[in-house]
């Protein structure tokens, strides 16, 4: 500080300087910034045309132009002096762009779509696949090896045919159409494909249970000729019975004479007596997706019971960790007590257990045969089974995990708060629940309001505390896809990612809603405390 | 002499009395809770070391002492591997979110440019939407990113890594930034004027400063980096590509009684990391975890 009054500080009270830091003395760094600098701009360069080869080679000029503006973007940015504040910003805010804001877009504008497992493509990708799934048999097709694999997961993922032809040429199909497979490892003795990078095979076990699709599936291979499978081990290449003509717009059944006619609103090919073929395209639906979890009967009412719960639960988690997390805080909050510290570490020990395990346990110890609660209380309950004890079973699992962070944060805050405040108002006759109420605890809400409003935020979309529980259910019998536990985003994953057909439209759909929820919610929670007041300061 | 005893009784009557006002009941109160906090953790750790290993042998106390789930974990799992991946993202994240935040949240808490409460309030909305809302998205967005570059796409760390940090700037840069807003101006002006530059007083005088918070946004991204499980199943397909979570969750998905056992050791080691770090920030932990709210 020493040095501060020989360059002259300003007399107190004088105007705080305005200027950016850096301004007037950018530029003056040392050497050792400098070079870290250009070190770091040259491997970003080198990162931005290691990312740029591959577009090339594969002719993506658009991909291209994306990558050189944001090159270009930083060198502007860590080169300029006028540019401070984005110097800091900007690989925070990359970041963000793409990983978030984009996905955030993009699912925006899927919401308002039909996407789903039969409307995945465009309209030339579903009548090709159309083409090739009314495949038959070729009087002098070609025979392949096959091998049934998957680029995802092994229940749900895209189908891939792994081929080998009588040459011993390996190839891999799906329903964009059939490539050379470089680097894939061939069993000699049956010259199947047994392993290949980036595919996972199935197991004949895994292939039966998804038999039903593999009969409409089919690789296409032009000219309205493709690849089916016969039996789980062999594929045959034949002729399309089903084949378009631009003219009408129209798929003609070759074997039944019927014509399908294409609706484009609606996204499917549909023949004179309403009969749909199966594969369709990606249309707009503008807000249908919407009406049907807010008007349609059915689904409305598994919505707002969904909703319902899914605000109960998150009040109930944030309410039962604040009140338990606040009395042990209380109850620790003496001079002198012993014990304390290992209290302390005691009460916080769930905190620091891993919750995605500790999940899986509570769920365990729910079991109904072997778990822990039946078998200390010796009661034979089926907790999980039933809506309420599953209710009962996933709020008291997340209190356990919840209730920690809390005592710490209330710890934190009591400590923050004068023993002289309660102490005048026990001396002016407060009772210690008076003191308590109207001194203590208005100062705490201060400190604790916005952490609580995190906390529901937070607890109003825990998808790991209800799915790795009771994965949404029990479910009612008549109704498989909207369980009792169920929150808003297990039942858009479930929707998504685990049910027969990936209804990514109405998951899009239920996402933005989601968002609108929980965005309304919290600004007005917020709006009301001072937590925005920050933005200000 | 009666009277000596009677008050050196009554003294010791009151004193208890006072004692158990003061204290005891706090006691009572702590060692229920300590119980209830416990006894999920002590389950764990006996079903761990119970030499049958199924859930149904597994008791609250254990009944017996051996290694024999580890080393079935070991053997029959590629347990290390997961273990490694595991550590690789909540370490990789923890490090570059903390310090991607406090970039941010330096130039939110002492620069003033245009877009800076639009940017402040933005975040804030943004991170309302949960990334995981967005998977379907994001999964669409890595199918084609792999097709060019298979390094960054499924089953690569690089990829997983690269999606986390889009949420790298988020609730943390306000916590960060409440807590910037305490160290005094004067010092960084006093260091400018002295011919400093913004990232010497970023590196040399902020950062030391604000070493509790760094130390609990590290301590609260390592941790939700560990429990990840949604964003990393639809990312990581390979076995061998997997965090130990969700190598623990498809352990006891199909067989969760038998497999109980090997499932407890990796609970248990699943949470060694998190106790680890935990033990060491802890004196940062109550203070940090209140720096963005204690405030004005």
């Amino acid at each position: 500080m020493s040095s501060r009054s020989s360059a002259g500080a300003p007399a107190p009270g004088a105007p705080a300087r305005t200027s950016l830091p850096g301004g007037a003395f950018a530029g003056s760094g040392s050497l050792w910034g400098q070079v870290v600098k250009i070190a770091l701009l040259g491997l970003f360069t080198a990162l931005g045309v290691w990312a740029a080869l591959p577009l090339y080679v594969g002719g993506n000029w658009a991909g291209i132009a994306v990558v050189a503006a944001v090159l270009v973007l930083v060198y502007w940015v860590y080169l300029s002096k006028r540019t401070v504040p984005l110097k800091y910003l900007l690989p925070g805010v990359l970041l963000l762009i793409t990983f978030q804001i984009l996905p955030v877009l993009y699912t925006m504008s899927t919401s308002v779509t039909n996407f789903s497992d039969g409307h995945r493509g465009d309209k030339e990708q579903a009548i090709a696949a159309i083409e090739a799934y009314s495949v038959t048999r070729a009087e002098q097709g070609r025979e392949f090896g096959l091998t049934v694999a998957t680029t995802g997961d092994p229940e749900s993922g895209e189908l891939v045919f792994l081929l080998t032809d009588p040459e011993g040429a390996a190839y891999a199909g799906d329903i964009e159409g059939l490539r050379p497979l470089d680097e894939a490892t061939v069993d000699p003795a049956s010259g199947r494909v047994t392993e290949a990078f980036g595919y996972t095979v199935l197991s004949p076990a895994q292939v039966n249970a998804r038999s039903q699709e593999l009969e409409e599936f089919a690789v296409p291979v032009g000219d309205g000729a493709g690849i089916r499978a016969s039996g789980l081990s062999t594929a045959y290449e034949g002729r399309a019975t089903r084949v378009y003509d631009a003219g009408c717009d129209c798929i003609t059944d070759a074997s039944t004479g019927v014509v399908y006619t294409a609706d484009d609103e609606r996204g499917a090919f549909y023949s004179e007596d309403g009969e749909r073929l199966a594969q369709g395209w990606r249309v707009n639906v503008g807000f249908d997706n919407f009406a049907r979890f807010l008007f349609n009967p059915t689904f409305a009412s598994s919505f707002f019971s969904i909703l319902v719960w899914n605000i109960g639960f998150a009040v109930a988690v944030t309410g039962l960790v604040f009140v338990v997390g606040l009395a042990v805080a209380l109850t620790l909050h003496v001079p002198k007590l012993r014990g304390k510290q290992a209290y302390r570490i005691l009460v916080v020990l769930p905190y620091a257990m891993s919750s995605l395990a500790m999940y899986l346990l509570w769920r365990d110890m729910f079991n109904t045969d072997f778990g822990l609660f039946n078998q200390l209380l010796g009661t034979n309950v089926d907790w999980l089974g039933d809506a309420w004890t599953a209710r009962f079973a996933v709020i008291l699992a997340n209190v356990w995990l919840g209730y920690p962070y809390m005592f710490l944060v209330a710890t934190g805050a009591l400590q923050a708060i004068p023993r002289e405040l309660t102490q005048a108002a026990r001396i002016d006759g407060a009772g210690a629940w008076q003191a308590f109420r109207h001194v203590t605890l208005p100062m705490l809400m201060v400190a604790m309001t916005p952490i609580l409003i995190a906390t529901f935020a937070f607890n109003f979309n825990n998808f790991n505390a209800v799915w790795l529980i009771t994965k949404g259910g029990p479910f009612p019998p008549d109704d498989p896809s909207a369980g009792a536990t169920d929150l808003l985003i297990t039942y858009t994953y479930r929707m998504a990612f685990s049910q027969a057909t990936a209804e990514y439209g109405y998951a899009a759909a239920l996402s933005v809603m989601i968002f609108v929820i929980v965005s309304v919610m919290s600004v007005i929670s917020l709006s009301r405390s001072k937590a925005l007041q920050e933005v200000d300061r | 002499m009666t009277a000596t005893t009677r008050g050196y009784r009554r003294s010791t009557g009151s004193a208890f009395a006072l004692w158990a006002a003061r204290f005891g009941w706090r006691h009572v109160v702590m060692i229920a809770v300590a119980a209830f906090a416990l006894f999920p953790v002590l389950f764990v750790v006996s079903a761990a070391v119970n030499p049958v290993g199924t859930l149904s042998s597994a008791r609250l106390w254990p009944t017996g002492a051996g290694l024999d789930n580890a080393v079935d974990l070991f053997r029959n799992t590629p347990f290390t591997t997961w273990y490694a991946n595991s550590l690789f993202f909540a370490v990789a994240n923890a490090a570059a979110t903390v310090f991607l935040s406090a970039l941010a949240a330096y130039a939110f808490s002492r620069m003033r440019f245009r877009g800076r409460r639009v940017g402040m309030i933005g975040l804030l909305i943004i991170q309302m939407f949960p990334q995981f809302l967005a998977i379907v998205a994001i999964y669409l967005m890595f199918s084609t990113v792999g097709e060019y570059r298979p390094e960054i796409g499924f089953d690569t760390r690089w990829g997983l890594l690269l999606v986390y940090l889009g949420g790298a700037l988020s609730i943390n840069t306000w916590l960060m930034k409440g807590f910037f807003d305490t160290v005094p101006t004067e010092l960084d002006e006093s260091a400018q004027i002295d011919g400093a530059t913004h990232a010497q007083v970023f590196f040399r005088i902020m950062l030391p400063l604000v070493t509790p918070v760094l130390a609990i946004v590290g301590l609260l991204v390592f941790i939700s980096t560990i429990n990840e499980f949604l964003m990393a199943s639809v990312f990581l397909r390979d076995t061998d590509a997997k965090t130990l979570g969700l190598g623990l969750y498809q352990l006891v998905e199909s067989q969760r009684n038998a497999n109980f056992g090997m499932f407890s050791v990796g609970a248990v080691m699943l949470s060694l990391p998190t106790l680890i770090v935990f033990w060491f920030l802890q004196r940062y932990i109550t203070e940090g975890l209140t720096a963005g709210a204690v405030k004005g």
